[in-house]
């Protein structure tokens, strides 16, 4: 089946291609290209969009704004990104980063989205055009979006301190995730947790909150036993995936590990 | 008959980009990947296709100076870029200092991960001329190399870093 590239200068232009059949958005292509290699079929037209907007990054009043094409390696050095570099560096290595964008994370099957559960756990703002959906709700509904080109994401930039997040794999410095956690606390100055935001990848095919712990935190302190009954719940909701790299057991069984070193840490 | 005259028609596109220093033009089928063209239109054939998704390095390249995976980049969208494989490092038949350490390191076995490594040892070196070995193995770990166990290929492009003499090209 003969491919075709097909380049827009706008979004819209770019959206309204989108909708013929076997069309599919390209962004860095480390996914869809490597699906086309593959033989997938089902595609028969890359569309892609040279729109400024979408290779734009503005961080105003520590809200930041990411276009859907910023790769990864361009967030790793951004210098007002530095307290997200680590879940941008954690994904692939260092060719697929500076191909891997933004947009493409946010549909990136387990157990890719490494960084969108970042994205996830800092509660970010997903752009169609003029439209924004929280992020909850995109990945939910993401499968049935197709169609609609993300332009960007907006985001408030974590205090250091507020967020972590890190990456298990058996491969180091870059195999593919076991899973990923991302975790946004807002503490008390007595280091009572008020909120928190948990973020999972791999525990689902998508990246997904951890509910259940998250409320568990609160009115907790970070030590061993407090952080004991969020631990406890960690896995509830959670249907993690099985592939080569991990079975569902083997994650279901090491997510509480890891989720309390990542609290303690 | 017209339709399928103009669909044949528009199923090549031109494209120019620079090729190790050299302009190239060329029509190329929509949505080849760069791999494609550079190895079989352009008849470079130092970056090799090994596995295709983006897993092997081995058809690593540098576009504007990034590091790429050939086999998941579409060659249309490096019109106007400058594009470098390891068949433009050698000058005037002299290797390249990260070619040299390699052979003399006994980084090269069947070499069939060779030119991916050059290039994603390159692209370090152009951006951290002394790079440690945690640097140099994470430039690297894209790249998949089933002969050598790795260890003459990281002290290969620590000891090109310090011969010095790397420079840009
Ligand atoms: C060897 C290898 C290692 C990898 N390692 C990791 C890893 O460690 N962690 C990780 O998270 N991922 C990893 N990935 C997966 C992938 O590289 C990343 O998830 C990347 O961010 C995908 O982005 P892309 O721009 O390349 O997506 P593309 O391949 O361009 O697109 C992926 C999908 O998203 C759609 N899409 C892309 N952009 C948009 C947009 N703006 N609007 C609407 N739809 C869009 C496309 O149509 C397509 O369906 C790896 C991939 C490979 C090949
Ligand atoms: S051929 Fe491109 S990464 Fe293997
Ligand atoms: S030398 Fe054979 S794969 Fe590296």
């Amino acid at each position: 089946m003969p491919l075709a590239l097909k380049t827009f200068a706008t979004l819209n232009d770019a959206d309204a291609a989108l909708k013929a059949a076997g069309a599919r958005y390209l962004g860095g292509g480390t996914l869809v290209v490597r699906a086309a290699n593959e033989g997938d079929v089902s595609l028969t037209t890359f569309v892609r969009s040279t729109d400024p907007a979408l290779f734009s990054i503005s961080v105003e009043g520590g809200r930041a704004t990411i276009g859907a094409s910023v790769t990864m390696s361009t967030i790793a050095r951004h210098p007002d990104l530095a307290a997200i570099a680590p879940a941008a560096r954690a994904v692939g290595g260092p060719a697929i980063r500076n191909m891997a964008t933004v947009g493409g994370n946010l549909f990136a099957p387990a157990p890719y989205g490494d960084f969108a559960v970042a994205l996830l756990a800092l509660d970010a703002e997903v752009l169609e055009g003029d439209q924004a959906t929280p992020i909850d709700a995109f990945l939910k509904a993401r499968d049935a979006a197709a169609g609609r080109i993300v332009s960007a994401v907006r985001f408030d930039v974590p205090e250091p301190k507020k967020f972590r997040f890190v990456k298990v794999a058996r491969v180091k410095p870059k195999g593919v995730s076991v899973l990923s956690i991302a975790v946004l606390l807002d503490e008390a100055s007595d280091g009572t947790i008020r909120a928190a935001r948990i973020a999972l990848g791999c525990m689902a095919n998508r990246p997904m909150r951890a509910a259940a712990a998250e409320q568990a935190l609160v009115g907790r302190q970070r030590t061993a036993e407090g952080i004991a009954p969020a631990l406890a719940v960690a896995g509830e909701g959670t249907a993690p995936i099985t592939d080569a790299i991990a079975s569902a057991w083997y994650r279901a069984e090491v997510l509480p590990v890891h989720l309390g070193r990542l609290l303690l840490s | 008959m017209g339709v399928a005259r103009e669909e044949k028609r528009m199923a090549k596109v031109p494209i120019q980009f620079v090729l190790n220093g050299d302009e190239k033009a060329e029509f190329v089928e929509s949505g080849s990947t760069l791999l494609k063209v550079l190895r079989e239109k352009l008849g470079d054939t130092s970056p090799k296709g090994g596995c295709h998704q983006g897993t092997c390095g081995t058809c690593s390249v540098l576009v504007d100076g990034e590091l790429r995976l050939s086999c998941l980049t579409l060659a249309e969208t490096c019109e106007g870029a400058s594009v470098t494989t390891t068949a433009g490092l050698a000058e005037g038949g002299v290797l390249h200092p990260l070619q040299r350490a390699f052979q003399e390191g006994f980084a090269t076995q069947c070499g069939f991960c060779t030119p991916g490594m050059i290039m994603a040892a390159k692209a370090l070196l152009d951006r951290v001329p002394n790079p440690t070995r945690e640097e140099v193995v994470d430039a690297i770990s894209g790249n998949i190399c089933r002969c050598t166990g790795y260890e003459p290929i990281i002290r290969a492009i620590l000891s090109a870093a310090r011969s010095n003499s790397h420079h840009a090209a």
